[in-house]
């Protein structure tokens, strides 16, 4: 408790740190990973992440201490290179891109171990700390490297702001885009960079092997809750400042923990949770949509079975047991009795005492059914040219899908027809 | 067979395409009156839309050139539209249909530059005009194929452009929506624009088009309808591919043979 309040108050100027650190990254990384995410680029995301290594090793050994702006800027310069060889051996060999990502990730992740190894080895005091860039430690953050990340945000949504249209233009259709004279090659250039420069900013806290799922793992959780670009972007900083904060505050809370693996696993909770959740594309969701849609047909089914009994007796005011009603259905159910109660409370049925009865409500809608059964019968066999025995079970199922609009077609195309394939009469609209 | 034309919208000058290193269209040599419809046919793999790309300057050439309204295309870029093959974006993009016509008007606005009301009103006139403003905030990836069709016309219509390249608009189209197209385009024509599209289906040539160029990796012909579509055109477009034109590109694959020296 006490460490909650002394992390969240921000009491200590070293949480404030960074707390105001790892906020600044989340947001350039969300925005950025947002663009690349659109424009399929998360491979190489993860490729240029691991590919930072060698970069900070090389940088460090040259300069001999662990000064912020020479390791980003030797971290910037080994993450374009590997672009470019990404880029390079997709071109001019027979390897296709994931192919040379691969390569290329792996390449520059080991030589840069290589060299960490090496500079560990070598005993010089002021590299302590620099294993950090493995997995990442928020605590490590100075006020020096605060400040070198808030320009670097501060730049990065200049930019996206100043190039909002031509970023989204290029990433929906970039044909269109160079089509309009929107310099295209140059847009690329300038969306790789920042994607580097906010890789780069998170080496620190976050860590090289990780940084990768910072940049898209937000983005990608906020597709699942927005159709909206705009929206898109401020729900993926929003669920990235809330991760980076969570793996923050759990490697404060055990200073042994890296916070780069806390930040994935809140991140990906989040993933999954949208995944079962989210409206539309939640498997949750969708699960309730199918057990309503599955619910509604059942209901029709019933009402269909009690108003084709009234057919046959060509009174629809008598009333049925359920073993009456089962006679009409191609299958019984034990839920047939719920189901009757259900159609009670809406309305369509008078359900008293093991005895059923349709309303005037009920009437109509059996008959509705009824008819778009029937219709769609007569449309598969007059204009799909199936046999009469083959429509049946079709339009079983398509009763429930036929919309209003769909049956006034089929009427005007089938002429308003009186008999189905099979001789019943189809009932009219009244 | 390859009529030329007085002050053409579009002029084509011996136009030599490489595709991947592979040489997709020879010596191509064209013109075209303003105000024409013009069908550009030819079989698979014929470089049809590689003519279209090449003009828009999406695809670089390896010999000739290309003038529209006799001017580079860098001078006129406002007065030309392109619109894509359906299948060349995702459109599981997070834009609605609205949002894709308003990209329409990004040409003329420049950079920093919002889009003004003026251009919002023009994108929802656009998509009242191809049938579609009622799914003016659908997402795009909710919209049938032909719906996405009419949303990239819209889009090109937003450009108020006069002259237009389309890559296959009614490909995944349904009758009744390519009807709506067409009737857009023939009214387009009307009112002076030129629109140029790239067309599979031989059957309705002769009521869509007044122009029309036959194309199979060389321009076959170029001219009026009535005067190009016929039978012997038709057979040498779509009788086979050259076989010697073929294994000449292949060959030119092969070598990493610069198709000009240069």
């Amino acid at each position: 408790m006490e460490t909650i309040v002394r992390f969240f108050s921000l009491q200590d100027p070293n949480v404030r740190y960074v707390v105001l650190g790892m906020l600044l990254l989340s947001v350039s990384t969300a925005v950025i990973g947002t663009f690349s995410l659109l424009r399929k680029k998360a491979l190489a995301g993860d490729a240029v992440s691991h590919a930072v290594l060698p970069g900070v090793c090389l940088s460090f050994l040259i300069s001999g201490q662990k000064e912020i702006w020479s390791l980003m800027a030797g971290a910037f310069v080994s993450g374009l290179l590997s672009l470019w060889c990404v880029q390079y051996i997709s071109k001019h060999s027979k390897l296709k891109e994931d192919a040379s990502i691969g390569i290329v990730l792996s390449v520059f992740f080991g030589l840069g171990v290589v060299l960490l190894t090496f500079i560990q080895h070598q005993g010089n005091a002021s590299q302590s700390g620099l294993d950090a860039f493995l997995f990442g430690k928020a605590a490590v953050l100075m006020p020096s490297d605060v400040w070198v990340m808030s320009i670097v945000a501060v730049v990065m949504l200049f930019m996206v702001y100043a190039f909002y249209k031509e970023f989204t233009l290029f990433s929906f259709d970039p044909g269109f885009a160079q089509s309009i004279g929107l310099p295209v090659q140059r847009l690329e250039y300038i969306l790789t960079a920042l994607m580097v420069m906010s890789i780069v900013m998170g080496i620190q806290t976050v860590g090289v092997v990780l940084m990768s799922a910072m940049l898209i793992t937000p983005a990608a959780i906020a597709r699942f809750w927005t159709n909206q670009l705009f929206r898109m972007l401020i729900l993926s900083v929003v669920f990235s400042m809330i991760a980076s904060v969570a793996g923050a505050y759990i490697s404060f809370l055990a200073p042994n923990m890296p916070t780069g693996p806390w930040i994935v696993v809140v991140l990906s909770g989040m993933a999954l949770l949208s995944f079962l959740v989210a409206p539309q594309r939640g498997i949750v969701w969708k699960w309730w949509q199918a057990r309503i849609l599955k619910r509604k047909t059942a209901e029709e089914n019933v009402l269909k079975a009690m108003y084709q009994l009234g057919e046959k007796e060509n009174s629809f005011q008598e009333t049925y047991t359920l073993e009456d009603i089962f006679s009409r259905r191609a299958y019984a159910t034990v839920y047939t009795s719920r189901i009757l109660q259900r159609l009670h409370h809406q309305g369509y049925v008078i359900w008293e005492q093991g005895e059923a009865q349709l309303t005037a409500e009920g009437i109509r809608k059996g008959s509705l059914i009824t008819r778009r059964h029937r219709l769609w019968e007569t449309y598969l066999t007059q204009v799909v040219n199936i046999a009469p025995d083959h429509v049946h079970d079709d339009a079983e199922s398509m009763e429930h899908l036929i919309t209003e609009e769909l049956e006034k077609k089929l009427l005007e195309q089938l002429k308003d027809p009186s008999l189905d394939p099979h001789q019943s009469e189809i009932p009219p609209i009244n | 067979m390859i009529t030329h034309v007085e002050n053409p919208v579009v002029e084509v000058h011996d136009l030599t395409v490489s595709y991947h290193k592979k040489p997709v269209l020879w010596g191509v040599d064209f013109t075209l009156p303003q105000g024409a419809l013009v069908g550009i046919l030819g079989p698979n793999g014929a470089g049809k839309s590689t003519l279209i790309k090449t003009i828009m300057g999406l695809i670089p050439h390896s010999s000739g050139f290309s003038k529209l309204f006799g001017k580079e295309l860098s001078e006129v870029r406002n007065r030309v539209s392109y619109v894509p093959q359906r299948e060349s974006v995702d459109w599981d993009f997070p834009a609605s249909a609205y949002d894709v016509v308003l990209m329409g008007r990004y040409g003329k606005l420049g950079l920093f530059n919002r889009p003004r009301k003026a251009d919002k009103e023009m994108a929802m006139n656009c998509l009242e005009k191809v049938g579609m403003a009622d799914f003016a905030h659908r997402q795009i990836a909710q919209l049938s194929g032909g719906q996405q069709q009419r949303v990239f016309l819209a889009r090109a219509l937003a450009q108020d452009a006069d002259l237009y390249f389309m890559d296959e608009p009614f490909a995944g189209v349904d009758a009744s929506t390519e009807a709506i197209l067409m009737d857009i385009l023939k009214s387009m024509v009307t009112r002076g624009k030129t629109v140029a599209v790239v067309h599979h289906d031989l059957q309705s040539v002769k009521e869509y088009f007044s122009w029309v160029l036959l194309l199979n990796m060389r321009l076959v012909a170029s001219g009026k309808t009535e005067e190009v579509f016929q039978e012997e055109l038709l057979q040498r477009t779509f009788g086979g591919k050259l076989t010697l034109l073929s294994k000449m590109s292949e060959l030119v694959h092969k070598n990493e043979f610069p198709v000009r020296e240069s």
